[in-house]
């Protein structure tokens, strides 16, 4: 409980500061007003120009809800997938997901049309495809049984993943003037954030964490395996593929609006299990709330030197520190 | 509640072109303490799987209570029969008390999660089996006797009336084997549990189990009291070893 409500706190927190923050310097003070005033309709005269709103509302508001919402994807999907294949080292990105929006990313900069509908163009949507069709691939291939051994599943991710970045490199030779994109796109960065995008990613990202939470009870028998979890009552090809579905579609979502951004999803999951233990029902919303954070703050540090990518500064922050907690935390739940 | 009772009505498992098991007919009554014998490959862990659902077999039914095993709702039927193996591996760091916890999976809101009443289970359960001590251990750090121990007591605090036990005392040393088979005994006269296990230690069987079960190749070749079972000439074709070697029920097997 505790955990949860300094969760939520430092949630608002990184929502306030990051709003505050960016490389065109606005009053805090006139930041909270613009906030209070267009969105809760405190009465405020405006002091302020134009411009400031326009930077709080339109760039920056967005663009810190969508870090949110990707960092609680990404941390919900590595915090499933992570159970579901029983192995700590898994990520959202170990089925194919990051290699398949990778691709897709490239081929919609190759094309010559250029589309864009509620925010989103060509390159996410086809990222989107992209990561869903790479695990669909892997998930069909690997034919589980009822009970397979999901290193089957692992392999055939690693297998589908190397095909998939053999046609990138080949896609990235090819692009000639057009490689800078796709390398920005590969780093992960929120700065084309918009309230469209934000809209549709949330919406992605809420059935995929609906879908995942009502679960829970699921990936907690399977923390056994799959044959002791059906012995426990459960139907586990039916919930496998419920939590394989919700962690994908929002690791999906994530991928298209964000790039690549590593480490959220496997670092914060352990995180939470390092304090609370590895069960379901406190993990995934925990995971949710710090993923927000963490990815929420690391955005911030992405842009006050100008804009660093953000994948960079996840790494940079998160290794380090998980490092420490390694060392240093003791509960009782040694990694 | 009362125990279980078990019927197999000729089961017969295939894997590929392959028959494992071929038209075995079982009962066991309500609290019976029976123990399947055989050698390797006999085909023992493959019945226990299809009496619990987890191979399907190519002829034959599963009944508990009457009912076949395909007419029950998944919980429902976990809250009825309980499986142990001989070996649990965790993946993440997991404390003593919440492994018992997943014993509780079948009964527990499944949104809401565990209630009062399933604490009071998880806390009976741990009462029961005497690793009150180990409660808030992690669970990879114990000794494979120990974390037997666990699982004995997740699998309590799960409630079922039959269990099935596949090489339960495997990993554990003398004390711990003679604790699990009281354990197991005093499940079925106190709470009139139905017991099948699978044992290698014919004389830890024959000691504890008053009805054994001789599998071989796939065919139930004897059912009965250990000494009417465990005969010289049965050890030595199934087993294929002299039988002094073995001891039944505290005393050396008398070649006839």
């Amino acid at each position: 409980m505790l955990l949860a409500s300094v969760g939520v706190l430092l949630l608002l927190v990184t929502l306030v500061v990051g709003v505050c923050f960016g490389n065109v310097s606005i009053a805090p003070a006139d930041t909270l007003v613009i906030l209070g005033h267009r969105l809760f309709g405190w009465p405020a005269a405006v002091t302020w120009p134009q411009s400031s709103e326009i930077i709080v509302l339109e760039l920056r508001l967005p663009r810190v809800l969508t870090a949110m919402a990707v960092g609680t994807a990404l941390s919900l999907a590595g915090a499933v997938y992570q159970g579901l294949l029983r192995n700590p080292l898994a990520d959202p990105y170990v089925l194919g997901t990051a290699r398949g929006a990778a691709l897709g990313a490239a081929i919609a900069v190759l094309l010559p049309v250029q589309v864009a509908l509620l925010g989103l163009g060509l390159i996410e949507v086809f990222a989107f495809v992209g990561a869903l069709l790479a695990v669909t691939v892997v998930y069909r291939a690997s034919r589980l049984g009822a009970f397979s051994s999901l290193t089957s599943v692992l392999l055939t991710g690693y297998a589908v993943g190397s095909l998939l970045a053999a046609g990138l490199a080949m896609t990235m030779y090819l692009s000639g003037d057009n490689l800078r994109q796709i390398f920005n796109y590969l780093l992960g960065s929120f700065a084309l954030a918009s309230w469209p995008q934000f809209a549709v990613s949330l919406l992605i990202i809420a059935v995929g964490s609906l879908l995942m939470g009502s679960r829970t009870r699921s990936l907690n028998a399977l923390l056994l395996g799959e044959e002791a979890a059906a012995h426990l009552g459960i139907d586990v090809r039916r919930d496998r593929l419920i939590l394989l579905t919700g962690a994908t579609l929002v690791t999906a979502a994530s991928v298209a609006v964000s790039g690549l951004i590593g480490f959220v999803g496997l670092v914060v999951p352990h995180l939470v299990r390092l304090v609370v233990g590895p069960n379901a029902r406190l993990l995934l919303p925990l995971a949710a709330v710090y993923g927000a954070v963490f990815l929420g703050l690391a955005d911030l540090i992405a842009r006050i030197p100008g804009e660093l990518p953000v994948g960079v500064v996840t790494a940079i922050f998160g290794a380090p520190f998980f490092l420490y907690l390694l060392r240093h935390y003791r509960t009782g739940y040694a990694l | 509640m009362s125990g279980a009772e078990l019927e197999l009505r000729g089961i017969s498992v295939d894997y590929g072109a392959r028959r494992v098991l071929d038209g075995i007919d079982l009962h066991l009554a309500p609290g019976e303490l029976a123990c399947l014998l055989g050698p390797n490959g006999a085909g023992k862990s493959t019945l226990l799987r299809a009496i619990s659902g987890a191979v399907r077999p190519a002829t034959g039914t599963v009944l508990i209570d009457g009912v076949p095993l395909d007419e029950y709702e998944r919980p429902a039927l976990a809250r009825r029969l309980a499986v142990v193996p001989g070996q649990t591996v965790v993946a993440f760091p997991m404390r003593v008390d919440e492994l018992v916890a997943l014993g509780r999976v079948p009964h527990e809101h499944p949104l809401l999660g565990p209630q009062a009443v399933d604490r009071t289970a998880i806390d009976h359960a741990i009462e029961r089996i005497g690793i009150g001590h180990l409660r808030h251990r992690d669970v990879r750090e114990l000794s494979l006797g120990e974390r037997q121990l666990a699982v004995l007591a997740m699998t309590i605090a799960q409630g079922a009336q039959l269990l099935l036990l596949d090489e339960p005392t495997v990993h554990l040393d003398l004390r711990h084997q003679v604790d699990t088979m009281e354990l197991l005994r005093d499940l079925a006269t106190r709470d009139s549990v139905t017991v099948l296990a699978v044992l290698h230690d014919v004389g830890l069987a024959s000691h504890f189990f008053p009805r054994l079960l001789l599998l071989d190749d796939g065919r139930l070749i004897a059912d009965g009291e250990p000494r009417a079972v465990l005969t010289p000439e049965r050890l030595r074709q199934v087993y294929g070893v002299d039988p002094r070697f073995v001891t039944v029920a505290g005393s050396p097997v008398k070649p006839a």
